[in-house]
């Protein structure tokens, strides 16, 4: 039976931190091969999600990795501010992934 | 078996370390202590100011532990990207750290200063010969953001460190650093495999942050064998899994799959993580694809600006509704009344925290829902007298601001503090981040030998 799931129930980690200065980077990292797999094949996560989320052009998503040696999705975009410019609301960039958490993954039981 | 090892005390110089962990660390016979200094992750004000992260205090505390047990077992350790930023400044500063150290715990050797700030004329010569690039979405280089800028410094690899410890370096305090280069300096040296080694240089710089429960302020050892290496921490409380290794490997890079530095670039797409021993983590696969040129990383930040702010909360939910309504009205009015001044020499802030104050233009939730806000007036200016004139008029005008509906006439905000505003300064910006080709590494960093 298919049921939506949030992604929150299916990692271990979701986090954001800049990757230099200009960039912002996202990780998803899953429980495990079994639920990143079923993740990875449900084709939520893309490119295009990640744009969607946070409102930009889909230009400045500029990596999207699905990474199997750590069960994990990364995403990096470009930053809205270079980090301490005039402008800035998050140093470190640590605080930028609640609306990953709203993502939902179509789940087969 | 061919093996060498090498101790993370900590994630940051500064951060401090349980001295019971460090101790099972030098109980395993490590042939390196090494240790990060620094970072970007602050921000610009550091390099530019040229100020650190940590007080000088804990540096002091980490340093004496690590230089005291590096004479005490002939082991040469190594800062990099000393004082936070590794600019000339922040160089001197550590200097001094340990020359106080060793004059309290009398101690002698043979230290190695790696300087890494860049001459302005040096890099006008390479811009106009076109050996600078950008790295990363920023804009061209040009020789105005060059004189601008405070300071510059350039990122060393392994080369600096090697070349160091070649000449009799018992204790090397290096300028800004690539993150792995201070633990994969020595085993390159010695003939390892350099891929693997900065893979494992790239996990144990963080301390012990890659394994559970992570943290930077603990230790951490490395074992490097032939084609693989082993991290383990050495607070028997924690533990590495493939999984929090993995993890780490992707931590702060834009993509996972390249961890990119002045060497080239390692390629981790086939590795593989695997449970070693109980705690222990093994690797291997990493491989290093060294560049055809030798491309090193330039840092440079400028002063932009001067900044005073004024934090607020409010809690009339009548007011609240009109959050927007009130910001504009503020900013007509600043317009207005100060028409004498150009626009163009001040930026009037709003950050709303229960609306967006986290996350600004990338926040997906446009509707409030908290019962109060907090807000910060911040105004930034081309001198700190200006940024304090309009913060004080802003701060006046939204106080006192009649919105629509309102019945709370007394005052609009509530002020934690006492004076409400608050000047902090100098802002700066990341003006350079670039890449310089260049024919060797020597002609940015130069090594200077001191006994101490």
């Amino acid at each position: 039976m298919t049921k939506e799931v949030s992604i929150v129930d299916l990692v271990k980690v979701i986090r954001s931190k800049n990757a230099g200065p200009f960039e912002l980077t996202f990780d998803i990292i899953f429980k495990d091969k079994l639920t990143y797999e079923k993740v990875k094949k449900s084709k939520v996560i893309t490119k295009e999600l990640i744009a969607k989320l946070y409102h930009i052009p889909i230009e400045k998503v500029l990596y999207f990795v699905e990474f199997d040696p750590a069960n994990a999705i990364k995403a990096t975009i470009v930053r809205p501010v270079d980090s301490g410019s005039i402008g800035e609301t998050d140093v470190y960039g640590a605080q930028q992934h609640a609306p990953l958490l709203d993502i939902k993954i179509p789940y087969e039981e | 078996m061919k093996e060498i090892r090498v101790l993370s005390p900590v994630g940051m110089l500064g951060y401090g370390f349980p001295v019971e962990s460090f101790q099972k660390g030098l109980e395993k016979k490590p042939h390196v202590i090494a240790a990060d200094a620094g970072s970007t992750d602050g921000g610009p004000h550091k390099l530019g100011a040229g100020v650190g992260i940590v007080s000088k205090e804990a540096t002091k505390k980490d340093l004496t532990l690590m230089l005291t047990a590096g004479c005490e077992n002939k082991i040469p350790v190594i800062i990099g990207s000393a004082g936070g930023s590794g600019a000339e400044i922040h160089l001197n500063w550590t200097l001094e750290i340990v020359n106080e150290i060793a004059k309290e715990k009398n101690l002698h050797f043979k230290m190695a200063l790696i300087h890494a700030e860049v001459e302005k004329d040096y890099l006008q010569k390479k811009l106009a010969q076109g050996k600078i690039k950008p790295l990363g979405p920023v804009p061209e280089l040009t020789a105005k953001d060059i004189e601008e800028a405070t300071r510059i410094v350039a990122v060393m690899g392994v080369h600096s460190h090697i070349k160091a410890l070649g000449m009799g370096a018992e204790v090397i305090i290096a300028g800004r650093s690539n993150d792995p280069a201070m633990f994969a300096a020595l085993p390159i040296k010695e003939g390892y495999d350099p891929g693997l080694a900065l893979h494992m240089g790239k996990i144990l710089e963080c301390g012990a942050m890659a394994s559970t429960p992570g943290t930077t302020s603990d230790c951490m050892m490395g074992y490097l064998r032939e084609d693989y290496f082993i991290v383990e921490p050495t607070n028997p409380l924690r533990k590495c899994i493939p999984s929090t290794v993995a993890a780490h490997t992707l931590y702060e890079k834009s993509s996972p799959l390249h961890i990119i530095g002045p060497e080239g670039v390692v390629d981790v797409t086939g590795c593989k993580f695997e449970q070693y021993s109980e705690r222990a983590v093994k690797v291997s696969g990493s491989k290093l694809k060294k560049s055809k040129t030798i491309n090193i990383k330039l840092e440079g930040a400028s002063k932009v600006s001067y900044r005073t702010i004024c934090i607020a909360g409010v809690r009339d939910p009548i007011m609240i509704k009109q959050i927007d309504e009130c910001e504009k009205h503020v900013r007509d009015t600043v317009l207005t009344y100060f028409s004498n001044i150009s626009p163009e020499d001040y930026s009037l802030i709003f950050h709303i925290y229960g609306k967006n104050g986290v996350m600004g233009e990338l926040e997906p939730k446009k509707e409030i829902t908290s019962h109060e806000l907090c807000l910060i007036l911040e105004v930034v200016a081309k001198d700190q007298g200006l940024a304090n004139t309009i913060c004080a008029f802003a701060r006046s005008t939204l106080m006192h601001y009649s919105y629509k509906g309102r019945i709370a006439t007394a005052g609009n905000l509530a002020f934690p503090y006492a004076p409400s505003d608050i000047p902090t300064g100098a802002v700066y910006k990341f003006n350079i981040h670039h890449l310089v080709e260049v024919d060797d590494p020597d002609e940015l960093f130069s090594i200077e030998m001191v006994e101490v």
